[in-house]
């Protein structure tokens, strides 16, 4: 069905133009309006203008908004306007028309030193960052004191309650990972280590790889992909909600609260994990040693010990507690640091994971210089 | 994008007819009949648990009820095709207990939101509607370009009410209108209200709590108790209505203090 058309005439009596509208005046027909009025009364010149709205068949507030501009648009503005019509609702929603106060324009268009501007502006919000979150660790540290001088002040249940879901509930997707990154490692060894006749040197890669880097490395990305969104969010929405004020006007503290838990449960949960990587990681080395280069367990777990040894174990292991603890400080500052709106909860659950991330391959960069250094 | 249904003027614009609503074993509401009429302020109150909300997500389609079936403009909300149904659902605007803004874009953008979803109007022509919407909610021009965060509560609630005005909606519901807003800008709220209903030819149906506003501004006050309707009338009939509820409510000291400032207000007009 074609709804019907809405239109107009005008006549000019003397200093007073008369307005008839016909038809429907809405919405739908605004934009084929839209001008047209603006347009035809352009060069008449008159003071006063009468709506004779009896030809009207429905109006609202966008067709009002189209017939109030025959007011303002003809050659100088008309002074005084009034509505013949039987309904007086037209009136009210004419003087509502008219009366309309436009805002100022949206932003304006790009410039061609935008991305200057942008690039300042990123380049002050890095620096800031980087010392709030430095004065954030600083702090962590004093809280962490006052906390160890009082242990009793330690929060066993929610430390035992995260470490159940950054450790526990983690462990599975962790260790399959690991698995196949184990094989996966196995598998390139066997091909370029075959062509030397070389293959059981591929239990070294594995070992190395998986012990030294590769476990400690995807427990420590899927941690922070995994734990610190979560981190961020629900301290986030707990700081959008207002229970970390409520928290501050009780007296608790809450790094105390909400930091410590999380980081102690982090710095345990995070070796943990890491072991049981390392663990499934030679495990699927090892399977695919078995089956494609006929390396017997025995012989594997043999060349394991006398060219990998245990102390890459703890090379690997003893650098998981300072991952976790950046990951866990790296959430938890960005959770309070979250805003009202529900855009900056989006937008900081995104910081924490990329910052986190970052972090940890940084860290790891470094101590792997540290270790080149001692000779480990 | 005119749909036969709604030049159909005679029939009431929303009828809920036998409704029964359940939540597992708990019966909400049942053999609920309703009617708004059209032009008409309706009132919504009941006791808290009663189901106001439920009922009203009910008639907005939010919800499909376990029983009976709403209509609107004497149609079926089950038998209408998808098209006639987004054809009505423009017809309706919505003003939740938050705003419900979208905290992604500015005041105007909110406004032109489902502007830009139905009509084919010109950025321009859109921008400025939604500016006029924004002054007739008694907004200041500046807050066009605020972001819903920065408003406060009674700017939300004008917010809100500028974005389900936008299409100029022929029923209106109002989830809480006036809860959480100070005296001044709930009564402002009440005639703008009352305002709106005179310009935009609009039906409203309001959940509320609030005693002046049911006096002030509701044509008839619709009572949920006992998991149904009983009354739908003006003020008088209902606080002559007899059941415990009820006196309770209108008999209670708040209700008769509003009632002694309704008609303080009633003779001020008349002197």
């Amino acid at each position: 069905m074609l709804a019907s058309t809405a239109d107009y005439e005008l006549e000019l009596r003397g200093e007073t133009l008369v307005v008839l509208p016909n038809g429907d005046w809405n919405i739908d027909q605004a934009e084929h309006l839209d001008g047209r009025l603006a347009g035809d009364v352009a060069a008449l010149t008159y003071r006063h203008v009468d709506y004779d709205m009896a030809g009207l068949e429905d109006l609202d507030t966008a067709g009002a908004y189209l017939l109030a501009r025959a007011i303002r648009y003809g050659v100088v503005p008309a002074e005084s306007w009034d509505v013949v019509s039987k309904s007086p609702g037209h009136k009210t929603l004419m003087s509502a028309a008219t009366s309309a106060v436009l805002g100022q324009e949206a932003e304006r268009p790009r410039q061609w030193y935008d991305t200057f501007a942008k690039l300042g502006k990123a380049t002050i919000r890095f620096w800031n960052e980087l010392i709030e979150t430095l004065a954030f660790i600083g702090q962590f540290f004093v809280v962490l004191m006052k906390v160890i001088v009082s242990p009793k002040r330690l929060r066993w249940k929610a430390i035992v309650n995260l470490i159940e879901s950054v450790g526990l509930d983690a462990a599975p997707i962790v260790m399959v990972l690991s698995f196949f990154i184990g094989a996966v490692i196995a598998y390139m060894g066997a091909n370029l280590l075959a062509a030397f006749g070389a293959s059981v040197f591929m239990v070294d890669l594995v070992g190395f790889a998986v012990l030294r880097e590769l476990a400690v490395i995807i427990t420590a990305i899927l941690l922070a992909g995994r734990s610190d969104s979560a981190f961020t969010a629900s301290i986030g929405s707990m700081k959008m909600r207002q229970e970390i004020d409520a928290m501050k006007v009780m007296g608790l503290d809450t790094f105390e609260v909400l930091v410590i838990p999380r980081a102690i449960a982090c710095v345990i949960a995070m070796p943990i994990l890491t072991f049981l990587a390392m663990m499934s990681g030679l495990a699927g080395g090892l399977l695919v040693a078995w089956t494609t280069a006929d390396i017997s367990p025995i012989l594997f777990f043999n060349r394991l010990n006398t060219a990998v040894g245990v102390e890459n174990l703890w090379v690997g292991l003893v650098k998981t507690p300072f991952f976790g603890l950046i990951i866990a400080v790296i959430g938890c500052r960005q959770g309070l640091a979250v805003t009202g709106s529900v855009e900056s909860l989006g937008q900081r659950t995104t910081t924490a994971v990329v910052q986190a991330i970052f972090a940890v391959i940084f860290v790891n960069a470094m101590f792997a210089i540290l270790f080149y250094q001692m000779g480990v | 994008m005119s749909s036969p249904s709604v030049s159909d003027t005679s029939a009431p614009p929303m009828r809920a007819v036998g409704i029964k609503t359940q939540f597992g074993p708990n019966i909400i509401h049942e053999n609920l009949d309703f009617t708004v009429h059209q032009g008409e302020i309706v009132g919504l109150v009941g006791g808290s648990g009663t189901g106001k909300s439920v009922l009203m997500n009910t008639m907005l389609g939010l919800k499909e009820p376990e029983g009976g079936y709403v209509e609107y403009f004497g149609q079926n909300r089950n038998k209408l095709t998808p098209d006639a149904r987004r054809a009505i659902n423009n017809q309706m605007g919505v003003l939740f207990q938050g705003g419900a803004l979208f905290s992604s874009l500015t005041v105007r953008e909110n406004v032109m939101m489902p502007m830009r979803e139905n009509t084919n109007l010109s950025p321009k022509l859109m921008r400025e509607l939604a500016d006029m919407k924004i002054h007739m909610v008694g907004l200041p021009p500046e807050s066009a370009l605020l972001y819903p965060s920065d408003l406060s509560g009674g700017m939300k609630k004008r917010a809100g009410l500028a974005r389900a005005l936008a299409l100029d909606p022929k029923l209106l519901f109002l989830d809480e209108p006036t809860a959480g807003l100070d005296p001044v800008g709930a009564n402002a709220f009440d005639e703008l209200i009352l305002g709106l209903r005179e310009a935009m030819n609009l039906t409203v149906l309001m959940v509320t709590h609030d005693l002046d506003s049911l006096y002030l501004i509701c044509d008839r006050i619709a009572v949920l108790v006992d998991k149904h309707i009983p009354i739908a009338d003006s003020l008088t009939a209902v606080c002559q209505y007899n059941h415990p509820w009820v006196q309770e409510y209108f008999g209670g000291p708040r209700s008769r203090a509003a009632i002694g400032a309704s008609e303080a207000a009633a003779v001020r007009q008349k002197g």
